[in-house]
């Protein structure tokens, strides 16, 4: 279409339609933004500022007069339908291509940091978050990304791993080596126990059940003071071993310590290098096993389930019990990543296990794109890394969350790195109206 | 029995607040088959809105009471739908053709958006507020036990009672009702017949975001402390009210919303408080093992 044939703007719908939403912006922002309460003798203050309501509502009028002259002045796209879905494959086609390169320079890059001339402690500190974070995602997005089961208690799961090792290593005096596979197994068997009744349900339950089983837990943690020490949490758990050599600067008598074993001499970075290459370790094998699942007939399931639960049931897939291998594997690794974050604090407490935490992981597997592995690396780099950039900004950090949750929703509703391995489809989607309804 | 009927008192007047906020999840799931997980958080913004204005009344010197309260509650009301409308309008109507999870994490994502949104501009303290409503009425009194029913219980129990009549109504005799109901039962028909789709699911959001506002108001005038957390566990209570209920029923919604108070007070009467909130999951897990539809709720029909 020639820019000449255009009708004229419309000035008069265009500052309606801005007068609108700024007449929104007031309802929103006039309570919100102009009164504040504030503590003063005598019970609650109330102080002005109307100046941050005039901001907002002009901002808003600004800003929707913009986007409405832009929107009404660009030639308006005319995509015929299924463009963007092949669009979106020849990305994913690209991604995987680039992956391919990517991942073993990542991985190469991970296993030198230490070694490289400008990592620092606070350096190898922060990757060894990243790292969690980013095992906890690879974790969740076997139960999300790819059985498409959404579960926001997932940190539950991360809980019990912790608890476990740390009630393990104080009444029975454990090791971390025999509590690592010990952590995982009981986080399993609590996904099973949980996931057995509620995953025949529909998906949306089980997101409730989910979150209200999170909360469970850390209620329980948080009252039952004899067993878990209630809010003031466990401290003194026992740091790791280098297989049986551990990281302490005093020998103790007729045994060897990591750095006499190997004639090094003492440092405090030891065991900060070790951990790393613990969680790098971990994370790694969460990553392969995945990788390895996808190739299986049970990881097939999982991804066809995410598509079409019917479909899945005509052709003999037992739902259940898929979905349920699902949530326990996915599970079993939120344990073991827990007994590693237990072990690296040295402390842990209820308060480390709220649901903000959940969300935090679940955003990490949603914004890199669902069963995208790289994804996820990427996803928690931005985030867990990100945040602890802009350290100064710590209380703009979770509204920065939510909104970034919103907007990657509402931009690319599969995330950054969209992932889907089974894109032949016999029909275009979206053009059922039923299709958000629909019970997969 | 004189503690019975006094926790009886009690539930019933929690369970009414429940149930207001219930039957928004209730209508935005029936509708468009979504939780909209920001519906708690919607409830504090109107519980926060309704404290300010009651706080700017005081100061303004508008002391006569039911004016006062009236006067908050039509504020409130209006200012908590329009967050009730932006919500939708940002978060949700975007995705509406998009796959299941989308509009469901979009609305985890808006849930912590709010709760920051309101930390931040109103601090992260608890707010308290002087009681506005007091005095009561004796019903029995024994040598060891008082049951009174406070004038506040009568007024949330009425004004539940009263909004629930008039929602009810909406929904069964007007043509907003109607259209909602039509909607309800297939989209794509409603808008061949000529009802505008996205302004009636935009409605059904205003209208669960006017009762939580409701609900709000009473919550304020009840408890007399909030702080920009309460929406969390409230929102989850209500969900699990309208799921007990059977999600989709209005009715239920209701329902639900009296039981989980009633099981919550009592729970916390008569075994202990701290697991209060895993009393009432628990009942969540149970109802949906055994009558996934709920108690109100029609079994769903599976099409392919």
């Amino acid at each position: 279409m020639a820019k000449a044939t255009r009708p004229p703007l419309n000035w008069l719908a265009l500052f309606k339609e801005s007068g609108v939403a700024a007449l929104i912006a007031l309802g929103l922002s006039i309570v919100m933004f102009g009164l504040r309460t504030v503590d003063q003798q005598g019970g609650l203050g109330v102080q002005t500022r109307w100046s941050w309501v005039v901001f907002a509502v002009v901002s808003v009028f600004i800003g929707r007069l913009v986007l409405a002259i832009y929107r009404e002045t660009r030639q308006p796209p005319h995509t015929p339908s299924g463009t963007q879905d092949s669009e979106q494959n020849r990305f994913a086609e690209f991604v995987r291509k680039i992956s391919k390169v990517v991942a073993p320079l990542l991985i190469i890059f991970a296993i030198a940091l230490p070694f490289l001339p400008f990592s620092s402690r606070y350096i190898i500190d922060v990757a060894t978050l990243v790292l969690t974070y980013i095992m906890l995602g690879w974790g969740l997005n076997i139960v999300v990304g790819l059985a498409g089961l959404l579960d926001l208690g997932y940190v539950a799961f991360y809980a019990v791993g912790a608890y476990s090792y740390a009630l393990l290593a104080y009444y029975f005096d454990f090791s971390f080596w025999i509590c690592l596979p010990l952590a995982g197994i009981f986080a399993a068997t609590f996904g099973i126990i949980l996931g057995f009744p509620v995953l025949r349900l529909r998906g949306d339950y089980l997101a409730i059940v989910t979150l209200g089983f999170g909360e469970i837990i850390r209620v329980v943690l948080i009252n039952w003071y004899t067993f878990t020490g209630g809010p003031d949490g466990l401290s003194s758990i026992p740091r790791p071993s280098f297989f049986g050599l551990p990281f302490s600067r005093r020998v103790p008598e007729d045994s060897e310590t990591f750095h006499t074993f190997f004639g090094l001499d003492y440092s405090s970075m030891h065991r900060i290098i070790f951990l790393y290459f613990l969680i790098l370790a971990l994370a790694l094998i969460t990553n392969f096993f995945t990788l390895r699942m996808r190739k299986l007939p049970l990881g097939r399931a999982w991804e066809a389930l995410r598509e079409d639960e019917t479909a899945c049931r005509s052709l003999g897939i037992n739902p259940t019990n898929t979905k349920l291998s699902a949530f326990a594997i996915g599970a079993g690794f939120a344990g073991f990543a827990g007994s590693f974050f237990a072990t690296r604090q040295g402390f842990i407490s209820p308060e480390s296990f709220t649901f903000i935490e959940s969300a935090v992981i679940l955003a990490i597997v949603v914004l890199g794109g669902m069963g995208s592995q790289l994804g996820v690396v990427i996803a928690s780099i931005l985030l867990i890394g990100g945040t602890e950039l802009f350290r100064g900004l710590e209380e703009f950090r979770m509204i920065t969350f939510g909104g970034l949750m919103v907007a990657v929703m509402v931009w690319k509703p599969r995330g950054l790195l969209a992932h889907r391995d089974p894109t032949l489809r016999l029909h275009a989607p979206s053009h059922t109206p039923e299709s958000h309804k629909s019970n997969t | 029995m004189e503690y019975f009927i006094q926790q009886l008192i009690n539930g019933v007047t929690l369970g009414s607040i429940y149930g207001l906020i219930a039957i928004g999840y209730t209508m935005v799931y029936g509708i468009i088959g979504m939780i909209n997980f920001a519906h708690g958080d919607v409830f504090m913004i109107g519980a926060f809105i309704s404290l300010i204005m009651f706080l700017v009344l005081g100061l303004i010197g508008i002391t006569w009471i039911p004016f006062a309260i009236l006067l908050v509650l039509i504020v409130t009301m209006i200012l908590t739908s329009v967050y009730g409308w932006t919500v939708e309008r940002l978060a949700y109507r975007p995705l509406r053709k998009s796959f299941r999870l989308a509009p469901l994490i979009s609305a985890i994502g808006m849930s912590i958006f709010l709760q920051n949104y309101v930390q931040l501009l109103q601090g992260a303290r608890v707010k308290p507020i002087q009681p506005i409503v007091e005095g009561g009425i004796t019903l029995i009194q024994s040598d060891t036990f008082v049951v009174t029913i406070s004038y506040l219980q009568i007024i949330i129990v009425l004004a539940t009672f009263l909004l629930m009549s008039i929602f009810a109504y909406i929904i069964s005799s007007t043509s907003l009702g109607r259209s909602q109901r039509a909607c309800e039962q297939d989209q794509l028909m409603a808008s061949l017949l000529g009802i505008n789709v996205d302004r009636t699911i935009s409605l059904t959001f205003v209208m669960g975001a006017a009762l939580a506002a409701v609900a709000s108001v009473l919550f304020v005038l009840y408890y007399g402390v909030i702080d920009f957390y309460i929406g969390f566990h409230a929102g989850i209570k209500a969900f699990t009210a309208a799921v007990l209920g059977g999600i989709g029923s209005l009715p239920g919604a209701m329902l639900g919303g009296l039981l989980i108070g009633l099981i919550e007070t009592f729970w916390s009467a008569y075994f202990s408080i701290e697991y209060k909130d895993v009393a009432a999951f628990s009942i969540l897990v149970l109802v949906l093992i055994f009558r996934p539809t709920g108690l109100l709720g029609k079994p769903e029909i599976e099409k392919v």
